[in-house]
């Protein structure tokens, strides 16, 4: 009989782990961004002085986890497992970094779910006792991700009004059993939902289905509202699919409102920063929160934050063959001890 | 005068072009792959070669023109060459797109680098 | 099992509609504009190579073959100067039409993936958006010929 488990999907952690250290690397239009003030590296050339984007991203994921590890206090030696993830075929930038880095490696793929489903894991390795200290990171790059999902970069093509700006930036956090930071509470992970969508151009629509569903499903099974929290952030449901939420929500009998945001509205400035629909990608939910809500949390402006990262699981196969977009939503519940 | 006339002859089918990416679910290659092959019926049933006349380059230079070329190429070596001229002609009459594509593709490729988008 | 299907497929439809509501339109006005101003544009730059090229004294068909690998050539050398994305953005279909378009969709990728290598980089992956205009261009010109074979001959 498993004891930790509360309600369908989620659990909740008997010794629950702390976020003793995070790092955030962004791009070159991240760090112009809104936030700018709140990552620890911002590139100056998007290559990153490597040869191809991808080997880029890479570095920056390597990078992040270098410097969490030596925030926190720690060796990379001292890592017991890395949790991690990206959005390229086989997982390169991640494999490779791991490569590098030599920490006990399980590689991850949840699209642009995936930080929390690191977190997810990472948590759960602890509480559950087989491990001290882990590591969990994600990355993604705009270029590395236009060149394998969708176009060359220098393609004379219109972007859709719906469209999403891959984002890139890699975020690292580095989970332990240390007594100390914002701890990790409960987790609830996510059913694969598809409610039909095929247009590639609109995936905060089609992710919005499985946002709900976790949200609504943590609510049913830990009893806690919208009210038990100072944030409740979704990875990047971008404008469109932040609305759609909202309503989703609603109808559902739960009202999100006053403190429901997205981490690919706070990213970027679409107006200024012509990103139509918003931020996008692994490293969206990464960065924002190994950045800023990190921080927030530290300083006490936020207390209980709820995060929600959410990822459109097709492939270019899959949309070329006509299939729907199937989407996943995982949920993690951060408290600062104190409160 | 024919450079108002190309104008407006381009202007047109280019934003015919637009409409369909903008009110229907086509991509820019569905747009190419139907103009280049419209541009081609159309050349056949003789409508086509009209609006050349009277639109000159802003018929021939838009993508319905490259099937214009490719459908009077294989008219013209079928009547030349018979049934061979029916496989070699639309290639004959666009060989020059084709291979300069080729080329300055490949010359392009070699001297520059994609640079990331701000 | 039939009834749940029905019912699944009837939510994803009225999930559909109701999404359809919430995308953002596009400036239609605007696009169309700059599509129409852009496109013409080029066809008047291809309309003056036509007549320079008469002037000095090119027959019909050489200028028919020699202003579109004139303006694959401008189209291809913008495309590596990382000029032709940012008028794409602008002008939409008034680049992608014209025949620099063409040149572009084939120049883009030739660049994007030289990281992989000449042959299975450049040299594989250079068509693959312009692929299927030739596809379809050369098989339907030999239809075209074919029928005209039966047909009228």
């Amino acid at each position: 009989m498993a004891t930790k488990r509360m309600g369908k999907q989620t659990v909740k952690f008997e010794k629950p782990p702390s976020i003793i250290g995070t790092s955030s690397v962004v791009g070159l239009k991240e760090g112009e961004g809104p936030l700018r003030e709140y990552f620890d590296t911002i590139l100056t050339d998007d290559l990153y002085g490597e040869k191809s984007w991808e080997l880029a991203e890479s570095k920056m994921l390597r990078e992040a986890v270098k410097t969490a590890v030596q925030k926190s206090d720690f060796n990379i030696t001292d890592m017991n497992y890395m949790f991690s993830g990206d959005l390229l075929n086989q997982l390169m930038s991640t494999s490779f970094a791991a490569r590098d880095l030599k920490i006990p490696f399980f590689g991850l793929y949840g699209a642009c779910s995936t930080m929390a489903e690191a977190l997810s894991l990472g948590a759960m390795s602890i509480d559950g006792g087989y491990a001290d200290n882990v590591v969990a990171v994600t990355s993604s790059h705009f270029c590395s991700a236009e060149r394998q999902y969708r176009f060359p970069l220098e393609l004379g093509n219109q972007r859709a009004l719906s469209a999403q700006w891959t984002v890139t930036g890699a975020g690292a956090a580095i989970l332990s059993n240390i007594n100390t930071g914002p701890k990790i509470t409960h987790i609830t992970t996510g059913k694969v939902i598809d409610l039909g969508i095929k247009d590639v151009n609109n995936m905060g629509a089609a992710m919005a289905p499985a946002a709900m569903d976790t949200i609504v499903t943590h609510f049913q099974d830990t009893g806690f509202s919208a009210d038990s929290y100072d944030l409740i952030v979704t990875g990047d449901l971008g404008a469109i699919g932040k609305e759609i939420l909202e309503e989703l929500v609603l109808d559902k009998g739960y009202n999100l409102n006053n403190v429901y945001n997205d981490c690919g509205l706070l990213i970027f400035d679409n107006n200024v920063q012509d990103t139509h629909a918003g931020g996008s990608g692994c490293g969206c939910s990464a960065t924002v929160f190994c950045g800023y809500i990190y921080k927030k949390l530290m300083e006490k402006t936020y207390n209980k934050v709820l995060l929600v990262s959410t990822g459109a699981l097709l492939s270019t196969t899959s949309a070329q063959q006509g299939q729907s977009i199937p989407s996943i939503a995982h949920a993690i519940t951060i408290i600062n001890d104190t409160v | 005068m024919d450079y108002f006339r190309a104008f407006i002859i381009g202007g047109t089918i280019c934003v015919i072009g637009q409409i369909l990416m903008d009110t229907t679910k086509l991509t820019p290659a569905h747009i190419l792959v139907l103009f280049v092959t419209s541009g081609a019926v159309l050349t056949a049933l003789g409508i086509y070669e009209p609006i050349v006349k009277f639109g000159g380059a802003g018929a021939t230079v838009p993508l319905p023109g490259f099937g214009y070329a490719l459908a009077k190429g294989a008219i013209k070596y079928t009547k030349e060459q018979g049934i061979l001229g029916a496989f070699t002609g639309g290639v004959h009459g666009t060989a020059g797109g084709i291979a300069g594509a080729i080329f300055f593709g490949y010359i392009m490729a070699v001297i520059f680098t994609p640079k990331s988008k701000k | 099992m039939d009834n749940k299907k029905l019912k699944n497929l009837k939510k994803q439809q009225e999930y559909t509609s109701y999404v359809n509501q919430k995308i953002p339109k596009p400036n239609y006005l605007k696009n169309c504009i700059w599509a129409f101003v852009v496109g013409g544009l080029i066809c008047v730059l291809g309309q003056y190579i036509n007549n320079f090229l008469e002037d000095k004294g090119l027959s019909k068909n050489e200028i028919a073959t020699a202003t579109p690998v004139i303006l694959i050539f401008l189209g291809s050398f913008f495309t590596g100067l990382g000029v032709y994305d940012k008028l794409g953005k602008l002008a939409g279909a008034g680049s992608i039409v014209p025949i620099t378009g063409y040149a572009n969709s084939i120049v883009s990728p030739a660049m994007e993936f030289k990281r992989e290598g000449y042959i299975f980089g450049v040299g594989a992956k250079m068509f693959i958006l312009a692929g299927p205009v030739l596809v379809y261009g050369i098989g339907s010109s030999v239809v075209i010929g074919l029928i005209y074979y039966f047909l009228v001959l």
